[in-house]
């Protein structure tokens, strides 16, 4: 038995006995071009169809939003999402595109929607016939993620919304955003709503989406301005002006530590599958053989002390938040219930970020090569992967307001606003 | 064999756990503890070993010892996860005692084949202390170097960086023959020892080293034959590996929330200093790598316990960490309580004397992920 098996419900028994059976049953297409690290580097339509499809095939089979009640679109399960996840990686699945739909949109409308809007939006969310994507941060306001300017105006039974909304991940395939926005301009907090508004079918009229270019080279990320957009408000999601205290329930979600599960199915893509056997980007287990295959000062880095040093370090760093995220769930092993559910994305982020900067201390002169050099070590995807990391250090409250959100809501020291 | 989910830490690893929570702060405060140990600042003082013995005997009473001692030894069986628990507590308290060497020997005594370990192991059940006489004057943690010679019965040379030697009744002493390394066990009585106390640094611990000057031993007193002590040692090592690390995590959250409280009333600039993002940040640094030493700690405990061929992975994991965050939490503590944490009748430097003992301990962080690297990576080219 795998560790994950021990101690399965009933419930949760019979469906990773269901999954298995269906994992190893569905082939996985051979995607046409080089896939993405993640679902916020998708640039093109081949990319998404490619993926688009494959989180259409697991939300049939019943893996994708399972613990959601059936008439939103899911199976009604108890905790199955998890084991569903278990599976999907271990067996090396695509990851799915549908990110800030099924991580972030999702949970949110499921707990503040109205019944219609979760019943009409939430299973093509799931089966990703529609994509998600999320307007929160706007050019004047980013950590300080309240003073958002975009407006909307009550003009007969109609919301008219206009507003700038900046580094918007998927807004270039999205159907629909959620949206955090602000109705009533002499209240900080009070004065924000939330809706959730259409986006593609918008295009060309009341709503521009322009991409932004990423230090990668790659897109992924965009401005999004609304000019008198309308919608009815049955998308107003809580009352007027419960904006913050709906987006806390997207933020928690988004950093790893709301009660909905993210369905995610990992993140086997083509990056490094290039001409060396046995290295691919990943966790810092893979440092190892990059670090057997690089060549270091006459021998290779996994003879140099220094590096070994480096690489453990690494390794205990990961392997501790895993053990962390296992302790969470043992309610007599954690004093606080949310002082690690709180660290997850800022831990999981900066370790991600770290390795990438080992993984190119480690193969020395030829970090230099980057994707599309025959000569790059596993494909040039460290280099890549490094830089890609500082989207998850900034994105979803940076490093630094994770901190204080620890340092304030957790150890109860004074609050910085 | 796989670990349980919730590292085999059920309803009664949890009563055991709270009560000896409440216990220590119910009869060990810090501001009690200073008074015990810090009595004495001067620097050119005597070696000492203070601890309350009275205290001592109640924790027997509570059963503290017999926790690992397996049932048929006349202890509780329990698991490591359930010792680890207890340690974690010792270590938050800076509890003076010889718990986590009475526990260590109890680890070894496990391992060891020859009919004196069990009774051995069942006079601790009873209340005797012990520990461990196992390292050489280099401070080498090998298990085969040794500067303890047996010949003919007899034992000569020195243990160094003995833990607790003068708090408990016994020592499990390693000795080197012509056929390897064998185990004994040698009364702190026993004519020919003498016990030769070291100045340290730590105020809540003694350490000493123990001269063997034609120390008779017996078959009695023989706990692993000649050949099989180091295998007995690298059996038991992770255990011991993973209650020095719990006693730094225990001790490392005290001194988190100890910093924390006093980040929450000092006040500069008419704030409290904890507004301030330079002292805001590096404490949840310090509390996110308590967490994950701790999750490594409870992860090497129930390896121990239920997944031998990972044992030792995790242990140094566990140890390697957890010697960081001591470090860590440690340079922060007196940083940030300023000039007063800079003064002898402020607490955190207790924690911080005892932390850098704990560090160093088996091992320090580096050594840890140097044993782990062979582990993981394989031996280095020549």
């Amino acid at each position: 038995m795998s560790e994950d098996q021990k101690k399965d419900t009933p419930e949760q028994a019979d469906f990773r006995a269901y999954c298995r059976d269906w994992l190893s049953k569905h082939e996985t297409k051979t995607p046409s071009s080089r896939l993405p690290q993640s679902a916020i580097e998708i640039m093109h339509t081949d990319q998404m169809e490619y993926l688009r499809e494959w989180q259409y095939e697991a939300y049939q089979a019943g893996l994708v939003g399972c613990d959601y009640p059936v008439e939103e679109g899911g199976a009604g399960r108890k905790d199955c999402q998890l084991i569903a996840n278990q599976e999907m990686q271990a067996a090396n699945k695509p990851f799915l595109p549908n990110i800030l739909g099924l991580g972030m949109a999702a949970p949110t409308i499921h707990f503040h929607g109205k019944q219609g809007v979760k019943e009409n939006l939430l299973p093509r969310l799931f089966s990703c016939e529609d994509v998600w994507c999320q307007g929160f941060s706007e050019p004047g306001a980013g950590s300080d993620l309240a003073n958002v300017q975009t407006f909307a105006e009550k003009k007969g039974d109609k919301w008219v919304i206009n507003g700038h909304k900046v580094w918007t991940s998927l807004a270039h395939f999205a159907d629909w955003m959620i949206l955090l926005l602000r109705t009533d301009k002499s209240e900080k907090y009070d004065g924000l709503s939330y809706f959730v508004v259409p986006i593609k079918s918008e295009l060309g009229k009341s709503v521009e989406v322009r991409p932004l270019i990423k230090i990668t080279g790659e897109t992924g990320f965009n401005e999004v301005f609304f000019e008198n957009l309308e919608v009815t408000e049955d998308y107003l999601l809580e009352d007027l002006g419960k904006g913050w205290q709906v987006a806390q329930t997207t933020l928690l979600h988004e950093r790893g530590a709301g009660p909905m599960v993210t369905p995610s199915s990992g993140g086997a893509t083509s990056g490094g599958s290039g001409n060396q056997e046995g290295l691919s980007v990943g966790g810092a287990y893979s440092l190892i053989n990059l670090a057997k295959a690089s060549p270091r000062n006459g021998r290779t880095a996994a003879d140099d002390p220094v590096m070994r040093d480096k690489i453990m370090e690494m390794i205990i760093r990961q392997e501790g938040s895993k053990q962390g995220a296992r302790r969470a769930r043992v309610e007599g092993l954690c004093d606080h219930p949310m002082r690690i559910p709180l660290q997850s994305k800022l831990v999981m982020s900066e370790i991600r970020q770290d390795c990438g900067a080992l993984a190119m201390e480690i193969e020395g002169a030829a970090s230099t090569l980057y994707i599309n050099d025959e000569n790059a070590p596993v494909g040039g995807e460290w280099p890549l992967a490094y830089m890609n990391s500082y989207g998850v250090t900034i994105a979803a409250g940076t490093s630094e307001i994770q901190r204080n959100i620890l340092g304030e809501r957790v150890l109860g020291m004074a609050k910085s606003k | 064999m796989t670990q349980p989910k919730n590292f085999a830490f059920g309803e009664d690893e949890k009563m055991l756990r709270d009560t000896a929570r409440k216990f220590l702060e119910d009869n060990l405060p810090t501001d009690k503890l200073h008074k015990l140990v810090a009595s004495n600042p001067d620097l050119y003082r005597e070696p000492e070993s203070i601890w309350d013995r009275d205290l001592w005997q109640q924790i027997v009473e509570l059963g503290w010892t017999t926790v690992i001692v397996p049932e048929e030894n006349g202890g509780m069986g329990m698991s490591l996860v359930a010792l680890t628990a207890l340690v974690e507590e010792s270590g938050r308290a800076a509890l003076p005692s010889p718990f986590l060497v009475t526990a260590n020997s109890s680890l070894v005594l496990r391992e060891c084949s020859a009919a004196a370990g069990g009774r051995l192991l069942e006079e601790i059940a009873g209340g005797k202390t012990a520990s461990l006489a196992i390292t050489p004057k280099t401070g080498s943690w090998t298990h085969d170097d040794c500067d303890v010679a047996l010949e003919g019965g007899t034992l000569n040379g020195t243990a160094w960086f003995v833990q607790e030697a003068r708090k408990v009744d016994s020592f499990i002493v390693k000795a080197e023959s012509s056929k390897g390394i064998a185990l004994y066990e040698v009364p702190a009585q026993a004519t020919g020892v003498e016990i030769v106390p070291d100045t340290i640094v730590d105020l809540t611990r003694d350490q000493a080293h123990i001269n063997f000057n034609q120390v008779k031993v017996s078959s009695d007193q023989l706990l692993a034959e000649a050949g099989e002590g180091s295998a007995a040692l690298s059996r038991a090592e992770p255990g011991l590996l993973t209650l020095v690390a719990a006693d730094m995590c225990g001790a490392a959250e005290w001194q988190l929330q100890t910093t924390v409280e006093y980040a929450r009333v000092r006040e500069q600039f008419n704030r409290q200093i904890g507004f301030f993002q330079a002292i805001k940040h590096p404490l949840v640094n310090v509390m996110i790598m308590v967490d994950h030493a701790k999750s490594l700690t409870y992860n090497a405990a129930c390896a121990y316990d239920t997944e031998p061929e990972h044992a030792e992975k995790f242990a140094r994991m566990a140890k390697s960490r957890a010697s960081d965050v001591a470090a860590y939490a440690s340079n922060r503590s007196i940083q940030f309580h300023g000039g007063i944490g800079f003064t002898w009748e402020c607490f955190v430097h207790l924690y911080t004397k005892r932390q850098k003992h704990n560090q160093i301990l088996y091992g320090d962080a580096s050594y840890q992920r140097a044993k782990l690297a062979d582990i993981l990576m394989g031996p280095m080219a020549a």
